[in-house]
């Protein structure tokens, strides 16, 4: 493998473990000031500044605290982390050791998706050379009072635990429903103790920004939107896989790279982003913009966009964890009526309630999932009318 | 249930109770050991469990019915989940259920008469660019094909019952399943 490229700041050559060499002989404060000058934002999705979250989480008082390294990729279209972690888990605990070391936690917890059990093993051989090159465990390259584990926990198939708050009730061993924020998990997190959840992404770069300086990682990018990318490409194009991207790269441009020009719109975000339409194929992947965690769905110019609604429908329908009842129905109801524009029955009037109900749990939501799920339904409305509305009932 | 079955079921229990430690962050844990050698967690699993731990059997159960990867029914000994979110969908996902259903000769949901597989449907594994995707218990599959579906069943059919010539891992490995080291992507930037 090698996903090598002079603009790469995840797959260059470089040093290793020089972030963490770096990082015992900074105090504290000065790797969160470096992270926070970076601009480095939380690469799940969110997008929450990361220095912001570790300064929290630093600032904590409580002799125990946790990193949790969130591998519980699950958004529709996103595969990233699985190739980070497969390729690049030194860099990835590496990171997870700075995390601690700034934030002063002597734990850290790999939460990997159930699906991804097959990458355990390996994950486990590298934990245990690290602990046996003193780079975790004990006295970390020698650092007295530097003591930082890494374990790894396993998921069992629920989309909605890739939620920091319901991933920390998985790890306690409850049904993983999300939390009322605040308290946020930095102060009370996993037992009650403060608790920094971090993408697998955000990690491997962070351990990057050490290793670089804040300013090199800070010129790539838009100031909103600094570093590079990692973006999980399927669908219908030539050269599907994953691409490290300075952050801010139009759609259209990364459609040239991976052979997809003719795409007719692009789900970006997976199935809680949006459905950008090709007029809009000069839209920047970026915070400020186009935002994604990663995924990007490509759809060609013979895709029924309805059936794509409906396959996104769907997933959120199963997915709810069902604790509030904006999601738990609403999904449910968007998803009829995604049966009635099948059949060819539905009226603009219907279809305007439809919308109406979509904003409403946008804003009634108690977490990201309910909150972000009638995303792809709006858009894929809002710009294929002509296709959806009207059609001959099977 | 024979008593001899309860008994040994129980030490079982008691031994990875003991191993994965008492407390409530060791449930997932241990459902997932049980699920993974039982097959499922029975009604006596749960309150065992439940009793050691020092919950009640109906948080077992809840935390159960909460997690795809865990049933409180008895599964098959193989366990095919099918992914059906839409980059597999947009690769002829369909064609592949059809002949795993006609290869089975069940739906999605059910599980053969003579126990050996059950057929799920699964959501998004994280294998987008590669599909169609199919999990076989804990190894993956990418790529299938509606023929690539008799080659895996016969892999699964040869590591079952008395005549098992390998383990499950390896069988499956040699079939084409997924494997960590070398992931093959190619330089693109």
């Amino acid at each position: 493998m090698s996903l090598k490229n002079h603009n790469s700041i995840l797959f260059r050559d470089g040093r290793p473990d020089e972030g963490l060499r770096k990082a015992v002989t900074m105090k504290r404060v000065d790797i969160i000031t470096a992270v926070r000058e970076s601009g480095l934002k939380g690469r799940g999705g969110a997008g929450f500044p990361t220095g912001v979250k570790w300064n929290f989480a630093a600032l904590a008082q409580d002799p125990v605290k946790f990193v949790v390294c969130n591998a519980d990729e699950g958004e529709p279209g996103t595969f990233k982390d699985r190739v980070l972690l497969a390729d690049k888990a030194d860099l990835v605990l590496e990171g997870m050791a700075i995390a601690g070391r700034a934030i002063g936690a002597k734990e850290g917890i790999i939460y990997l998706r159930g699906e991804y059990d097959f990458m355990r093993r390996h994950l486990e051989e590298v934990i245990a050379r690290r602990e046996a090159e003193h780079l975790l465990g004990e006295r970390i390259l020698g650092v007295d009072g530097f003591d930082f584990t890494v374990r790894v926990h396993m998921g069992a198939g629920a989309y909605v635990c890739g939620e920091e708050t319901a991933l920390i009730e998985s790890l306690e061993g409850h049904r993983g429903e999300p939390r009322n924020r605040p308290p946020f998990p930095v102060n009370t997190g996993y037992l009650g103790h403060p608790t920094c959840v971090n993408n697998v992404e955000t990690l491997a770069l962070a351990a990057r920004v050490i290793a670089l300086g804040a300013e090199a990682f800070a010129k790539v990018g838009p100031a909103s939107s600094t570093g590079t990318k990692l973006f999980s490409v399927s669908g219908d194009c030539a050269r599907a896989g994953v691409y490290e991207f300075p952050m801010g790269i139009t759609i259209e441009d990364l459609l040239r790279e991976v052979g997809g020009e003719e795409a007719k719109a692009v789900q970006v975000g997976g199935a809680s982003g949006t459905c950008v339409p090709r007029k809009s194929f000069g839209r920047r992947l970026a915070f400020d913009d186009a935002s994604t965690g990663g995924s990007i769905i490509v759809f060609g110019p013979q895709r029924d966009m309805l059936r794509v609604a409906r396959n996104f429908m769907e997933f959120f329908d199963e997915e709810s964890c069902g604790q509030c009842t904006p999601c738990r129905s609403g999904n449910r109801v968007l998803l009829e009526g995604i049966g009635k524009l099948e059949q060819g029955t539905c009226s603009l009037a219907h279809l305007q309630e439809l919308k109406a109900l979509g904003e409403t749990m946008q804003l009634a939501s108690k977490c990201g999932l309910g909150q972000s799920s009638p995303n792809a339904f709006l858009s894929i409305v809002e710009h294929f009318k002509d296709e959806i509305l009207a059609r001959q009932g099977a | 249930m024979l008593v001899l079955e309860r008994e040994g079921l129980g030490r079982r229990i008691d031994e990875i109770c003991a191993r994965h430690g008492r407390n409530r962050s060791a449930l997932l844990p241990i459902l997932q050991e049980l699920q993974e050698t039982q097959g499922w967690v029975s009604d006596f699993a749960m309150q065992e469990v439940a009793r050691h731990l020092g919950i009640h059997p109906v948080e077992v159960y809840s935390v159960i019915t909460f997690y795809a990867f865990l049933s409180s029914e008895r599964k098959g000994r193989f366990v095919l989940r099918l992914c059906r979110t839409i980059s597999c969908d947009m690769r002829d996902k369909d064609r592949v259920a059809r002949q795993l259903e006609q290869e089975l000769g069940v739906g999605f949901g059910q599980t053969t008469a003579d126990g050996r597989f059950t057929l799920e449907w699964t959501n998004c594994m994280g294998m987008c660019d590669q599909g169609p995707a199919l999990m076989v218990n804990k190894q993956i599959f990418t790529q299938v094909t509606p023929e690539s579906v008799h080659t895996i069943l016969e892999a699964c059919r040869r590591i079952y019952g008395l005549y098992a010539e390998r383990s499950e891992d390896d069988a499956l490995v040699s079939a084409g399943a997924l494997q960590v080291a070398p992931e093959v992507l190619e330089a693109r930037s």
